[in-house]
């Protein structure tokens, strides 16, 4: 079958499979900014939003996202790039596999949170997973973006 | 000796002060490639396949051990769309090892690609090739396989002289001497005695004996362990791979192949993790295969399931100590002896365990008499590899348990105890000289540790005090805390080699091409910061290509914490030579003797100031004014330690015990080590942030666990957790001043010496919580609290 996936603002026609799920489907279409990590949901590489909210597109069957609207990290390219540079001034870009869902996920709560504590911030995050990190660079570098960001 | 050394290693008295001494090195340099990764560019191997590939599935042994009688593969090749299925006998009958080590290996070469026997669940029976993934996985599926199936041997402590013997095959065989004998199911042994240990135990006044128990654990770097291949315009074999050693795939792939070197190209692209998970190869063979086959591109990404149960582990170890001590806590005696378990095949089954003893033992230089010994067995389990810690975590885990009944035994201050016994800079250890990396191993003095200072300031930042360890903060909630020591080294001493080479270019700019791998680690980052500083421009004019066995010159690649020193101090002779190079022909062409030529902030003088030529100019000069004269400057240096300076650290945890439900958390982990010089100090502290919560994971949550017929129970990150955000509490990394003179601007490494505490430093917070010594791990709720109950029973 074929569906239509609106995927930063962009119309694409895929083929796809009945059960197969989004980050499959992405990838195929080039969108190789989704990664798979975990494959069972754990792990939150391959987190998209759908409709502006965070999900985890390996337990989301492609289907269901027929007419909704898809960003990846490369939809919100600029606020990404503003993150990024404190990431990697923390160090804390590491392998950076984790990073394009880590970072959308941060920008989702940018806008949901209104000036997180850290227990909120690790709460909001808790299934963005890093084998790298160590997570303390991590919030080091979210802690200084938000405040940059308030400003 | 060795003139590229930095000149002058800072006096005590004068601690380094690492911001003023250097301009680019020891400065928190942003990884060079980090925005273009948040922004998930197309990096890594499986983002970059090409799109007409095969997709290549494995079938997988359903048994833990088993012969395979027949492979009927008609069903699958009917399917549209599939293009191959190939089996053991489509594999040359060569041994190897699937382990990235130097050559010849220390692993036995007791592996085929594919072979008529399986020896775990998940154990590679057919390779299969498909214009789709759902088709290949479909065909994968219509694979026909008999088996005869064999009891399985699981308990690693039955292994050693079971009936059942796990490698019957002829031909299997060790590349030198490593104890390897089959038939008693043991891959490796080792031992080794310092003076006379039993008599120095019956002769000491204290004595403690302490056994502990390290399960396997997982790496689950995020990345998958991914490949793809094709054939260039040359009629060669590319192999675009997440590997960390790029040399050793290539040599490892022309055994098993038997095929020339020349004919194999291997790449690495950006790597989403390793750990030690990718010093092998797991997936090359079969695109390799599948490419050969068929003349076309094959790629095979793994499932995560496929990581956990068809990769590598840890090395599960049962590690006994037995110290001597006098009564003022001056140890006489030190006993490690060691059961391993390799799993199926026996890569680095040799290596990681003598290092439980090589990496630990000389921690404490001042025992008369030390002892070291075991057995690494074969068991139907999934092999064991390389993983971060490499053996020192474990035989650590060991050690430091013992240390810390002894401190307890004498009523000392475990910390005290430590100072009293541990090594000092300007010591040696004997253990240096005889153990090795599966041979004998390097004398060597200790140039630099500064574990004394770590100890000091680790101590303030916890708020040690060793009459008050324990204290109750609500109704049994108890927090307690516990500590423990650690070194590891930087690099194998006269194996591990590491190449740079450097070439000036039009602009000013140099083109900095290393073998070294980045995993993750910055290493691109930190080698650019050492040909940066050497070569007194900014990084900016640094580019940096790495890891191709066609482009980048030799490498052994990124394991045994060898990148910093070895590729570093590469990186650092290449560009001395390089410097001197362009003094040299700069002074050609102004007509004075180089050393009359000053070079600095990207200008050359002539000291009388009469004349002078920047870099930028001067490039185009020799690229393309000059005439005859005109010539590419560039430099090609490798580096090979003679000696391994360990980074030191001294660990410090706060837990807090749950006694009502066993649950332990960890509410503050302090790290003070001692890299040398941190060449760039954020990415070194969060390399130690990364392994202190790895060792975490270890001391707390993760376990490879099994069914009773072998079958991997924890094979999804739902049933292996490693640590999310919200599992720690504080962990805390400062570095010291070091300055270690035989590394490159005085570094050491940092990879991995973070993970090797949280287990023992764990295991002691609970024992000075609870007065409960555990020894099993993970310390999960329902271990502590068993033993709780226990103890109460008792």
């Amino acid at each position: 079958m074929t569906i239509r996936l609106n995927v930063n603002g962009k119309q694409n026609t895929i083929d796809c499979q009945a059960g197969e799920m989004l980050t499959e489907v992405l990838r195929r279409a080039g969108y190789l900014e989704v990664k798979k990590g975990c494959d069972t949901g754990n792990c939150g590489a391959c987190t998209v939003l759908v409709d502006g909210k965070p999900v985890l597109s390996c337990s989301y069957l492609a289907a269901r996202a027929e007419g909704r609207e898809i960003t990846t990290i490369q939809g919100l390219a600029e606020e990404a790039r503003a993150f990024a540079r404190f990431l990697t001034a923390e160090g804390a870009d590491q392998c950076g596999f984790c990073a394009p869902g880590f970072a959308l996920t941060v920008l989702s709560m940018k806008k949901e949170l209104h000036n997180p504590d850290e227990a909120e911030i690790r709460h909001y995050l808790a299934g963005n997973l890093c084998r790298c990190s160590g997570y303390e660079g991590q919030i080091r570098a979210i802690k200084k973006y938000l405040e940059a960001e308030h400003a | 000796m060795r003139n590229y050394h930095s000149p002058t290693p800072p006096t005590a008295d004068a601690p380094l002060e690492a911001t003023e001494k250097f301009k680019v090195v020891a400065h928190d340099v942003s990884k060079v490639d980090g925005e273009g990764l948040v922004l998930g560019r197309p990096a890594y191997t499986d983002d970059l396949a090409p799109e007409n590939a095969l997709y290549v599935k494995l079938v997988r042994s359903p048994h833990a051990f088993a012969r395979i009688l027949s492979i009927d593969p008609s069903a699958a090749l009917a399917l549209p769309g599939v293009a191959c299925v190939l089996t053991w006998k489509d594999c040359p009958r060569v041994p190897i090892t699937r382990a990235g080590q130097g050559n010849p290996e220390p692993s036995p070469h007791d592996r085929f690609i594919l072979d008529e026997y399986v020896r775990y669940v998940g154990d590679e029976v057919a390779v299969v090739a498909a214009e789709s993934e759902a088709i290949a996985e479909k065909a994968a599926s219509l694979v026909k396989v008999d088996y005869e199936v064999l009891n399985p041997v699981l308990d690693f402590e039955e292994a050693l002289d079971n009936p059942v013997v796990i490698h019957p095959e002829p031909g299997i065989h060790e590349m030198f001497p490593i104890g390897f004998e089959p038939k008693r199911n043991i891959a490796a042994a080792y031992h080794m005695e310092i003076g006379d240990v039993e008599q120095e135990l019956a002769a000491s006044p204290v004595r403690v004996e302490t056994t502990v128990h390290t399960q396997a654990q997982q790496h689950v770097a995020l990345e998958a362990h991914a490949a793809f291949s094709y054939i260039d315009l040359q009629g060669r074999l590319v192999i675009v791979t997440s590997t960390q050693n790029p040399w050793h795939t290539r040599r490892l792939l022309g055994l098993a192949f038997q095929m020339p070197l020349r004919k194999i190209r291997v790449v690495k692209p950006r790597i989403g993790g390793g750990f030690g998970g990718k010093q092998h190869i797991h997936v090359e063979p079969y695109v390799a295969m599948v490419t050969m086959r068929t003349g076309k591109p094959a790629r095979l990404a793994l499932t995560r399931r496929e990581v956990f149960e068809a990769t590598f582990t840890r090395h599960e170890m049962r590690v006994k100590v037995r110290l001597g001590a006098n009564p003022d806590g001056m140890l006489r005696a030190i006993d490690m002896q060691v059961l391993s378990n390799t799993g199926a095949y026996g890569e680095h089954a040799l290596t990681t365990f003598m290092v439980a003893g090589s990496k630990t033992l000389p921690l404490y230089n001042k025992a008369v008499a030390v002892r070291f010994g075991g057995h690494v067995v074969y068991t139907n389990k999934v092999s064991a590899g390389a993983y971060r810690g490499y053996g020192a975590i474990q035989g650590l885990t060991g050690l430091e348990a013992a240390m810390d009944e002894l401190a307890h035994k004498l009523a000392m201050d475990p910390v005290e105890l430590r100072r009293k016994n541990m090594l000092h800079e300007g010591e040696t250890s004997e253990v240096f000289r005889i153990m090795g990396e599966g041979t004998e191993g390097v004398a060597m003095n200790i140039e630099s540790c500064k574990l004394e200072e770590c100890i000091a300031r680790g101590k303030e930042l916890i708020r040690w005090d060793p009459d008050h360890l324990v204290r109750e903060v609500a109704p049994g909630i108890l927090r307690a805390k516990g500590m423990a020591i650690a070194m590891q080294g930087s690099g194998i001493p006269l194996i591990d080699m590491g190449s740079a080479r450097i070439e000036f270019q039009d602009g000013g700019f140099f083109k900095l091409h290393v073998g070294a791998t980045d995993l993750g680690t910055g290493s691109d980052t930190i080698l650019a910061q050492i040909a940066a500083e050497e070569l007194g421009v900014d990084m900016d004019d640094i580019v940096v290509h790495s890891s191709d066995t066609d482009h980048t010159p030799f490498d052994v690649g990124a394991y045994a914490s060898s990148t910093t020193y070895v590729s570093g101090s590469a990186v650092l002779k290449a560009a001395r030579s390089l410097k001197a190079k362009l003094i040299e022909a700069v002074a050609e062409k102004l007509g004075v003797a180089p050393e009359d030529i000053v070079y600095k902030g990207k200008i050359f003088m002539t000291t009388d100031g009469t004349k002078e030529l920047s870099l930028d100019d001067f490039s185009y000069d020799t690229l393309y004014h000059d005439g005859e004269k005109m010539k590419t400057i560039e430099a090609t240096e490798s580096f090979t330690g003679d000696k391994s300076p360990p980074p030191y650290l001294a660990a410090f945890v706060e837990i807090e015990l749950d006694t009502e439900t066993g649950k332990v958390d960890v509410i503050d982990y302090v790290v003070v080590a001692d890299v040398g010089t941190p060449i760039n100090p954020k990415l070194a502290k969060i390399q130690i942030e990364g392994g202190v919560l790895q060792g975490i994971g270890m001391a707390l949550y993760e376990d490879v666990r099994y069914s009773d017929a072998g079958h991997m129970l924890s094979h999804t990150m739902m049933t292996y957790p490693i640590p999310s955000r919200e599992d720690v509490g504080r962990i805390t990394v400062e570095i010291v001043d070091s300055y270690e003179p035989s590394g490159p601007f005085g570094a050491k490494s940092a990879g991995e010496i973070g993970i090797d505490t949280p287990p023992p430093a764990i295991a002691n917070a609970i024992r000075n919580a609870v007065g409960i010594r555990l020894t099993e791990y993970p310390f999960t709720p329902e271990r502590v609290l068993m033993a709780l109950k226990a103890a109460k029973a008792k």
